[in-house]
């Protein structure tokens, strides 16, 4: 199998007119308030997605009738500057525990006045999603994983 | 998430398709080079080459008399544009969120 290479990071940036301690606190113990409900994985209809706060802390769906889908977790708490969550969902569109096949995204809260807020968002690590040392098998389920490293291929050729 | 995406994960979910796809990763082919070392058919070939192209992850063009298939580069670069718009579309739902509680929290 070929190697892997860096997939470039997705990067954003937006104002909030908000203070930061604010919008980090919607961002995080009030996703459920701004995440599209079409974005689930969980085999019931989506009730509410759920961000614990602290480091170590999961994030995850729960559904109408309770069950609870794992998609990442608290990688780094820093309210109310900064948050790093792993994106642990795997090419099968399966929680995959695994960390070291997690990408993960990063977010920024910075004070341009005491009501605006600029926040500085990365999702990085994306080819952690196709890890060289797994078996064919492994390889073959996680489509995802291949498109990835496919990508990171064409990204290098072009 | 029902986008192209998952009809591309879908469709190299079947092996012969992941087969077909990582022949392709190594460059273009004809249909019966791809056949030759797989246990299908090349009929079966060309169905599974019609759904890899269809989700816009095989190109095919015609030269010399045959059908050269290819891996559409615009289709697995699409794939980082879907993180992009992903993003782009939920942080402004967060902002619109953050700044509504805001104002109604300052009222």
């Amino acid at each position: 199998m070929n190697a892997i290479t860096a997939v470039p990071s997705v990067r954003h940036t937006i104002t909030v007119e908000a203070p930061r301690e604010h919008a980090f606190e919607v961002f995080t113990r009030g996703i459920d308030t701004w995440w599209f409900r079409d974005h689930s994985i969980g085999t019931e209809p989506l009730k509410e997605v759920v961000m614990e706060s602290c480091e170590g802390g999961r994030v995850f769906e729960r559904g109408i009738y309770g069950a609870e889908c794992d998609w990442g977790c608290v990688l780094v708490w820093e309210p109310p500057a900064r948050l790093v969550v792993a994106w642990q969902i795997g090419g099968d569109w399966q929680f995959d525990p695994d960390l070291a096949h997690a990408s993960e995204y990063e977010v920024r809260f910075i004070e341009e006045t005491p009501e605006r807020t600029r926040v500085e968002f990365e999702h990085r690590h994306f080819e952690r999603h196709g890890d060289a040392g797994q078996n064919i098998r492994d390889q073959v389920e996680k489509g995802w994983s291949k498109l990835l490293a496919a990508y990171a291929a064409s990204a290098k050729t072009a | 998430m029902k986008t192209n995406l998952k009809l591309r994960v879908q469709a190299l979910g079947d092996p012969t398709r992941m087969a077909i796809f990582e022949r392709l990763e190594r460059g273009p082919l004809a249909v019966g080079e791809i056949a030759r070392d797989l246990p299908v058919t090349r009929s079966a070939v060309s169905q599974h080459l019609k759904v890899l192209k269809d989700v816009g992850l095989v190109t095919s063009q015609r030269a010399a008399n045959r059908q050269i298939y290819r891996i559409d580069a615009d289709g697995v670069a699409g794939l980082r544009d879907y993180f992009d718009r992903f993003w782009q579309e939920s942080l402004q739902s967060f902002k619109h969120a953050a700044e509504k509680s805001f104002k109604e929290k300052s009222r």
